[in-house]
């Protein structure tokens, strides 16, 4: 599983770096990105998972 | 306040309606069941979205709506009463295709990194505050507290003198209260705030150093500095989105810590929880409504929509509605998946919401570390702003330890 962010829908609004900070950080504006190519092992996929649902923008993927 | 009280919130809105200042809520949720898009003749006609669809349809889309005003008031600004295409305080009242290039000059000295290492100052700040209330049986957590904390933080920012703190306050002042008079009487109040600001810029220049002003004034836009206008107009920008905003939040959080002695005392003996805990202040009492004006005549979300409609966008119903939130209606401090739109949604996303995030925490935990237990002292004189902002002015608390 990944996790992928789509830079056409995030607006920065900070929440999955402030969620998951191993797995997603910021970019010189403030827009989540993430972290290495997006590998979930099974410990950090709920974390990505958390961080989805608290995405306001549903900018967040995660696929297999 | 308006003396011509609504009969019926569906087809008669009106925000600054008693009944609407005092507790909006219960109103929401009627409009989200029977309308769910209500309308109003007042202010020369509008549309008010109660549900998250609805909300998040008309923030999201900017060929239908455009920014160039977003407070509501009885006139309307046209294209041609603003300098174009900066309009009056950008990026907030600007649409595409200007407003992501004005977005993107200031969204790098509001990211994280520069926002985070403001801390100990904004800490600092808090406990000083603190420090001048010690002592007291009852102290007013809304005006002595949270309303002097984002002013000195946007003052510090800045660059502006430290002694010019009242002035500024009285500048803020100005600013907040004129918000929805007409542009030409706003224009006139706005002469020794102009006034001030033009002096701060000037001695910018001469001295420049590290912070928002000489940022501003040091940013290109195709090789060129910023138009002094549009210096201006963001740094009036910050003031207007910057206080009473954040101010509201830590107000409302410390009302309901006030009122639910549970909530309080976890957050006190779990700190950790703090972060989660702000989310959900957030999304309960999120304090700003945005404006958007309808472009052209249309059809839309059902409704007859004409030119220059108001549309007054709810986020502070839309995290209400449960369609997108379990148990909506009930405040859960420790609520894992929060959805919220308290920063509203789309390329308007606030600019500010790392700053305010992290003064509201900060505020929070100082109050907390200092005062463990409270209540209000007298809830009846609690007042709440009225308008697109929401949260308690009067905001007296008795400290009990």
């Amino acid at each position: 599983m990944k996790v992928r962010i789509d830079p056409d829908i995030c607006q920065g609004q900070g929440r999955c770096f402030s969620i998951a900070p191993g797995l997603f950080g910021f970019d010189e504006l403030g827009n989540g990105v993430v972290i290495g190519d997006g590998t979930l092992q099974a410990d950090t996929l709920a974390l990505a998972q958390l961080a989805q649902a608290n995405c306001p923008e549903h900018a967040i993927f995660i696929e297999e | 306040m308006t003396d011509n009280p609504v009969k019926d919130f569906a087809t008669d809105w009106d925000h600054s309606d008693s009944q609407w200042v005092a507790d909006p809520y219960p109103i929401w949720e009627d409009l989200r069941e029977r309308c769910p898009v209500a309308h109003t003749e007042r202010y020369g006609g509008g549309w008010f979205p109660a549900t998250h669809a609805g909300v998040s349809k008309i923030a999201k889309d900017t060929d239908n709506f455009t920014s160039r005003t977003v407070v509501i008031g009885n006139g309307r600004p046209t294209e041609l009463d603003l300098p174009a295409p900066i309009g009056l305080a950008p990026p907030i009242t600007s649409d595409p295709p200007f407003h992501a290039i004005a977005r993107r000059l200031i969204l790098p000295a509001f990211a994280p990194g520069p926002i985070n290492a403001l801390e100990p100052m904004i800490r600092e700040l808090c406990i000083k505050l603190l420090d001048g209330l010690d002592g007291q049986d009852v102290v007013n957590a809304g005006s002595s507290y949270a309303r002097y904390i984002p002013p000195s933080v946007i003052r510090g920012m800045l660059g502006f003198p430290e002694e010019d703190i009242e002035q500024f306050l009285e500048f803020v002042h100005i600013i907040l209260e004129g918000i929805d008079h007409p542009v030409e009487e706003r224009l006139e109040e706005f002469a020794p705030v102009e006034a001030y600001f033009t002096k701060q810029i000037e001695e910018h220049m001469d001295n420049p150093r590290d912070d928002l002003t000489s940022y501003l004034l040091n940013a290109e836009l195709d090789g060129q500095n910023l138009a002094l206008e549009h210096v201006f107009g963001t740094m009036v920008l910050i003031l207007v989105a910057g206080i009473d905003t954040t101010w509201s939040a830590i107000g409302s959080s410390i009302w309901h810590l006030a009122n639910n002695p549970a909530d309080l005392a976890r957050l006190v003996n779990e700190p950790e929880l703090m972060p989660v805990a702000v989310e959900e202040f957030l999304r309960f009492y999120a304090p700003v409504t945005m404006a958007r004006l309808v472009k052209e005549d249309m059809e839309y979300l059902g409704c007859p929509m004409k030119q220059d409609d108001w549309i007054l966008l709810g986020f502070p119903a839309a995290n209400r509605d449960p369609d997108v939130f379990a148990d909506a209606d009930r405040f859960i401090i420790d609520r894992a998946e929060n959805r919220h739109v308290a920063f509203g949604l789309g390329i308007h996303r606030c600019a500010g919401s790392n700053l305010a995030r992290l003064e509201l925490r900060i505020a929070i935990e100082e109050f907390i570390k200092r005062f463990p237990t409270f209540e209000l002292a007298d809830a009846e004189s609690v007042t709440w702003a009225p308008g697109q902002i929401r949260g308690p002015r009067n905001l007296p608390i008795r400290i009990l330890s």
